[in-house]
C-alpha cells in the first residue's frame, strides 16, 4: 500500500535546520493497523503529512498504492487525498461553521459527487459511528469523543483505502479513546489500511504492528505479536 | 459547488462582521466616488443628438477685430467668433445649399394668457427660424412648426412647450389660440412634446444642461418688436448704435447660426459658398481679419467650448486613483479576514479540495462582498450626486444614476473586488496546510 525509501525531510527557518526525517524507509502492506510511537518530535507527524502528500519530501522515493507520488502535482495530489485517503486528527479538525453532515459530506463535495450520493454516503458513516442522529449540530455542541466520531465519519465517507490518523485519541479520556480504537478496528476489519501515531501502549498493542520513529528514522519494527508482553523479531523495510 | 461556496461566504462574513463591513465600506467609498465623477463626465461627454450629430454644424465666419483676438480663453484665441453678425445670418438664410439652416438667439417677454389662474411673468424665448425644428428633430404633440412666410414676414405666430401647454392649456391642443407676449397676441402654432437635449448643445451661453425654452417665435417677429437679446453680444468697431436698427446693421456678433449638412459633398458647396460671401463682403470693405471660416459638427463644437473641459477629466482620473487606493486597503482587510479562515482552508485542503477549490471559494466571497459594496457605493454616489444637484443649480439635470450606470457600478465593484481578492486568496490557497493543522 505504502512503500517508503530512504525519505529525508528538512524544515528551514532563518536560523535552525531541522531533520524531522532521515534516512526514514518504511513499507506498510494492505490492509494492515499499524501503530507509529516515538517521542515527541521524532517526526511521526512529519511522516503521517508526506504519506498523506499533505506535505513535500526532499530525498528519496514515495510510492503509494504503487505509484510514484514524488512528481505528482498538487492538483493530482489533492485528488489522491480526495479519493484513497482519509485523515484523523489529534485535535478532530472539524470545520466549525458546518454542521455535522455537512462536515462529513466536504470531501464528498470536493470529489463533486451529486447531492442524494453525498446524503447517502455520510448517512452510512455517520451510522458506523453511532451519530446519525446528531446530523444538524454544529461541532461546538458536541462533546470531545463525539468531535472526533465526526471526523472519523468525515474520513471514512470517501471510502478512503489509507487511514491515517495522527494521537486521535490524544485529547480524549480513555474510556473514548477505547471506542474510537474499536471503530478504527472496525474500519480495518473491512479492508482499510490504518496507520495510527499515538502515545498509548495499551492502544499501539492493538495494532498489527508496531513502529519506532526516533530521530527521524524508524528504529523498531515490531510485527503483531498476539502475546502480551511478548517479542517477536522485526526487521525494517 | 458554486451554492456551497456562496454558503461558505456568508458564514465567513458572519464570522468577522466588522472585518466584513470595512471591507464592504472601503469598496462603497471608492465606488461611491468614481461612480459619481464618471456619471458627470458621462453626461458631459455625451452626444445630445448622436443619430445626426455629424451633420449639425455650427457656422462660424470671421468678421472679427483684426488687432485683438475674439475670445482669449480659448483652445483658439486668433479663431473667429463663436456667433455671426445678424446681418451676415440673415445673408446666409438665403442659401439653398443646406438641408436646413436656423438663426437664432435667446430673448425674454412677459407671457400673459387668457388662463385667469396663471399670472403674468418673464419667459426666455427663443427666436429663430422654423429650420429649427426640422434640424434638431424637436418633437412636436400637436400642429407644427410655422411657415416659411412666418420667417419672412415675422408673422406673430408661436410654439409653445409642453410645460406651458399643460399649464396654459391643460396640456390640450392649444394650435390656433393664442398667447400675449409683450405687446400683441401670438397664435400657437406647434405645442411640443418634452424635448431637452443634454448638454443643451444649441446653445451653450449661460447653461450647458438648461432646459430649452418654453417659447419659439419667428427670430423677424423678434427683431421687428425689438425685443433684447438675452444671450452674449460682442463687439469690436467703434460704431454709432443708437437705435436697434443701427444695432441690426452693426458689426456686433450675437446671432446663432447651425446648418443641416447631410454628406461631405454639401459640406463642400456650403463652405465654398461661405468662402464666396465673404470674399463679396470683402470686397466691400468688412471681413478684415484673413478668411476663417468654419464649419464645426456638434461634438466639434462641445469640445471648441469645452463642455468636457480637462479638469473634469482629471477629476475623473482621480476619482479612479482614489477607488485604486480603497482597494489596496481591502486588500489589507482581505488579508486578515482571511488569515482568519485559513485553519479551516487547511482542512479542505487535506480533505482534498485543490487550490483552485480554495481560491474559487474565497473568490465567491470576494466576490459577494464587492457586489454588496457596489450596491452600498450606489447610494453613496446617489447622496453625493443628489448634493452636487443642490449646489449646482446647471447640474440639476444631469447628475443623476441612470440605470446603466447603476450596472456599471455593480459590475466595476465586483470586478474591483475580484482584483483585490485575488492575491488574499492565492495566498491562502497557496498556504501550506500542515501549519494549520498542528495537532497540538
Ligand atoms: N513546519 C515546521 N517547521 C519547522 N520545523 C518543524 C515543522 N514541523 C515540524 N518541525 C520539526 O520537525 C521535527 C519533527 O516534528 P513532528 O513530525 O511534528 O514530530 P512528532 O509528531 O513526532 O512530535 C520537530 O523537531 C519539529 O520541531
Ligand atoms: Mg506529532
Amino acid at each position: 500500500m505504502l512503500e517508503m525509501q530512504h525519505i529525508g525531510k528538512v524544515y528551514r527557518t532563518e536560523l535552525v535546520e531541522t531533520h524531522a526525517l532521515r534516512d526514514f524507509s518504511l513499507r506498510v502492506n494492505e490492509g494492515d493497523f499499524v501503530a507509529v510511537t516515538g517521542p515527541s518530535g521524532s517526526g511521526k507527524t512529519t511522516f503521517l503529512n508526506i504519506a498523506g502528500l499533505l506535505e513535500t519530501f526532499g530525498d528519496g522515493t514515495y510510492r503509494l498504492d504503487g505509484e510514484d507520488v514524488s512528481g505528482l502535482s498538487d492538483k493530482q495530489r489533492s485528488r489522491i487525498r480526495n479519493q484513497k485517503i482519509g485523515f484523523i486528527f489529534q485535535s478532530f479538525n472539524l470545520i466549525p461553521d458546518l454542521d455535522v453532515a455537512d462536515n462529513v459530506e466536504l470531501p464528498l463535495r470536493y470529489r463533486r459527487l451529486d447531492r442524494g450520493e453525498r446524503k447517502a454516503r455520510a448517512e452510512r458513516a455517520l451510522e458506523l459511528v453511532g451519530l446519525a442522529s446528531r446530523t444538524r449540530h454544529l461541532p461546538s455542541q458536541l462533546s470531545g469523543g463525539q468531535q472526533q466520531r465526526v471526523a472519523i465519519a468525515r474520513a471514512l465517507a470517501g471510502e478512503p483505502r489509507l487511514i491515517l490518523a495522527d494521537e486521535p485519541t490524544g485529547n480524549l479520556d480513555s474510556l473514548m479513546a477505547r471506542q474510537v480504537l474499536d471503530l478504527l478496528e472496525e474500519i480495518n476489519a473491512r479492508g482499510t489500511t490504518v496507520i495510527m501515531v499515538t502515545h498509548d501502549p495499551d492502544l499501539s498493542r492493538r495494532a498489527h504492528r508496531n513502529v519506532h520513529v526516533l530521530d527521524g528514522r524508524v528504529t523498531d519494527f515490531k510485527p503483531y505479536d498476539p502475546v502480551p508482553g511478548g517479542l517477536a523479531a522485526g526487521a525494517g523495510a | 459547488m458554486f451554492a456551497h461556496h456562496l454558503r461558505t461566504a456568508w458564514t465567513s462574513v458572519r464570522r468577522s462582521p466588522v472585518l466584513s463591513i470595512l471591507i464592504v465600506a472601503a469598496i462603497a467609498v471608492g465606488i461611491g466616488v468614481s461612480i459619481t465623477g464618471l456619471t458627470i463626465y458621462h453626461m458631459l461627454a455625451r452626444d445630445p443628438i448622436p443619430q445626426k450629430s455629424d451633420q449639425l454644424f455650427r457656422v462660424q465666419l470671421d468678421s472679427w477685430d483684426p488687432d485683438s483676438p475674439f475670445f482669449e480663453g480659448g483652445d483658439e484665441p486668433s479663431g473667429p467668433p463663436f456667433w455671426l453678425t445678424y446681418q451676415d445670418a440673415m445673408a446666409l438664410l438665403e442659401s439653398d445649399i443646406p438641408k436646413a439652416h436656423a438663426a437664432n438667439y435667446r430673448s425674454a417677454a412677459v407671457l400673459e394668457s387668457d388662463n385667469p389662474s396663471v399670472a403674468p411673468d418673464v419667459y426666455g424665448i427663443r427666436a429663430t427660424t422654423r429650420g429649427f425644428f426640422s434640424m434638431f428633430e424637436v418633437p412636436f404633440r400637436y400642429g407644427a412648426a410655422w411657415d416659411a412666410a412666418a420667417d419672412q414676414d415675422g408673422a406673430p405666430v408661436v410654439v409653445i412647450g409642453e410645460k406651458i401647454n399643460d399649464e396654459l392649456f391643460g396640456g390640450e391642443d392649444s394650435t390656433g389660440r393664442t398667447v400675449r407676449l409683450g405687446d400683441d397676441e401670438f397664435r400657437v402654432a406647434g405645442v411640443l412634446e418634452h424635448w431637452s437635449p443634454h448638454p443643451r448643445f444649441y446653445d451653450l451661453n449661460m447653461t450647458t444642461f438648461g432646459d430649452p425654452e418654453q417659447l419659439f417665435v419667428p427670430m423677424r417677429a423678434a427683431t421687428d418688436r425689438e425685443w433684447a437679446i438675452n444671450g452674449n453680444t460682442s463687439c469690436w468697431k467703434p460704431e454709432s448704435l443708437v437705435t436697434f436698427r443701427d444695432f441690426l446693421g452693426s458689426e456686433c456678433v450675437w446671432v446663432l447660426f447651425w446648418a443641416e449638412l447631410p454628406d461631405s459633398a454639401s459640406r463642400e458647396a456650403y463652405m465654398t459658398y461661405l468662402n464666396g460671401y465673404v470674399d463679396q463682403q470683402k470686397a466691400a470693405g468688412r471681413f478684415p481679419r484673413p478668411m476663417d471660416n468654419r464649419l464645426r459638427s456638434v461634438e466639434e463644437w462641445l469640445e471648441h467650448r469645452q463642455v468636457v473641459s480637462d479638469d473634469s477629466r482629471v477629476v475623473v482620473a482621480l476619482a479612479f486613483l482614489f477607488l485604486i487606493v480603497c482597494l489596496l486597503n481591502a486588500v489589507g482587510l482581505m488579508l486578515a479576514k482571511f488569515a482568519g479562515t485559513a485553519p479551516s482552508a487547511a482542512i479542505r485542503r487535506a480533505l482534498g479540495a485543490s487550490r483552485g477549490d480554495i481560491v474559487r471559494q474565497y473568490l465567491t466571497e470576494v466576490g459577494a462582498i464587492g457586489i454588496a459594496g457596489g450596491l452600498a457605493g450606489l447610494a453613496l454616489a446617489a447622496t453625493g450626486l443628489w448634493s452636487l444637484r443642490q449646489g449646482f443649480e446647471d447640474l440639476a439635470n444631469v447628475a443623476r444614476l441612470d440605470l446603466s450606470m447603476g450596472f456599471t457600478a455593480i459590475g466595476l465593484a465586483f470586478l474591483a473586488a475580484l482584483a483585490a481578492g485575488l492575491y488574499p486568496a492565492w495566498r491562502v490557497g497557496r498556504a501550506v496546510p500542515v501549519r494549520f493543522l498542528k495537532s497540538q
